[in-house]
């Protein structure tokens, strides 16, 4: 019996740092862009990234077929939500690095453009998911890539501001 | 330049810089997960501990006050002297 739980245990930790292996360079470069940080000094996308997958070790065996993908993603994307929300509010910038493609935006912003098309979540399960509805989405979707393609003027100084606010 | 060109264009610029992928990631979260999993165990151990001292309690309870039993009443005065 107890021989069967330790191969189990085994398996299971086996399998788990398969899915470590596959899974986290793209979490990760999914972190640092919602946080806006440069590549090279991500430590909020490394606390988001190691939270999100510790989270998926614990509920590793309740998953039934789940993806655990899915579900790491899921938790990362709440956490940075709420994390946003609470750290610096929805308003704020936050600190973000001007190194990353996705500093002009807002948390929210990148939350949308990050899920909708840098993951390819779907519409709806994003509503779903950040509990707006769907038409929002939609429109934060395309100011955040409208504002990514035809940069307004003199958004750079108000980023370094917040910026020199925030720190 | 259409809406699928558009969010082309995006993720191609979102593409761009992966970051490295730290060496110790597997096993911090191992670490932060395994304890987790401990301290979740754990809730659920005090809370059955917790459902178990109060079902006990209230059975010793209900076995000194005897709370099924009619109190003697304290209105009326005894009958005697018939």
């Amino acid at each position: 019996m107890r021989q069967r739980q330790a191969s189990q245990g085994t398996r299971r930790s086996r399998e788990f740092e398969a899915f470590v292996a596959g899974a986290a360079g793209r979490l990760l470069h999914a972190a640092t862009l919602l946080t806006a940080e440069s590549p090279d000094d991500n430590p909020r996308a490394r606390r988001l990234l190691t939270l999100a997958l510790a989270h998926t070790y614990a509920c590793w065996d309740r998953l039934r077929g789940e993806d655990p993908y899915d579900r790491a993603r899921q938790y990362l994307a709440l956490r940075f939500a709420h994390g946003a929300w609470r750290r610096h509010g929805v308003l704020f910038g936050g600190r973000t690095h001007p190194d990353s493609p996705l500093s002009r935006l807002t948390p929210q912003e990148r939350l949308v453009l990050v899920l909708r098309l840098y993951e390819g979540v779907a519409e709806q399960q994003t509503a779903a998911l950040l509990g707006l509805p769907t038409e929002r989405v939609h429109t934060i979707c395309d100011r955040a890539t409208a504002t990514l393609l035809h940069p307004p003027r003199g958004a750079a100084p108000a980023v370094v501001g917040a910026k020199v606010v925030a720190s | 330049m259409n809406r699928a060109q558009r969010e082309a264009a995006v993720r191609q610029l979102m593409e761009r810089g992966a970051p490295q992928v730290p060496a110790d990631l597997y096993a911090e979260v191992v670490r932060r997960g395994s304890r987790m999993l401990r301290r979740r165990s754990a809730a659920r151990r005090f809370m059955w501990l917790l459902l178990f001292a109060a079902s006990v309690a209230f059975v010793v309870w209900a076995l000194t006050a005897r709370p099924w039993v009619e109190p003697p009443s304290t209105t009326t005065p005894p009958m005697t002297g018939w």
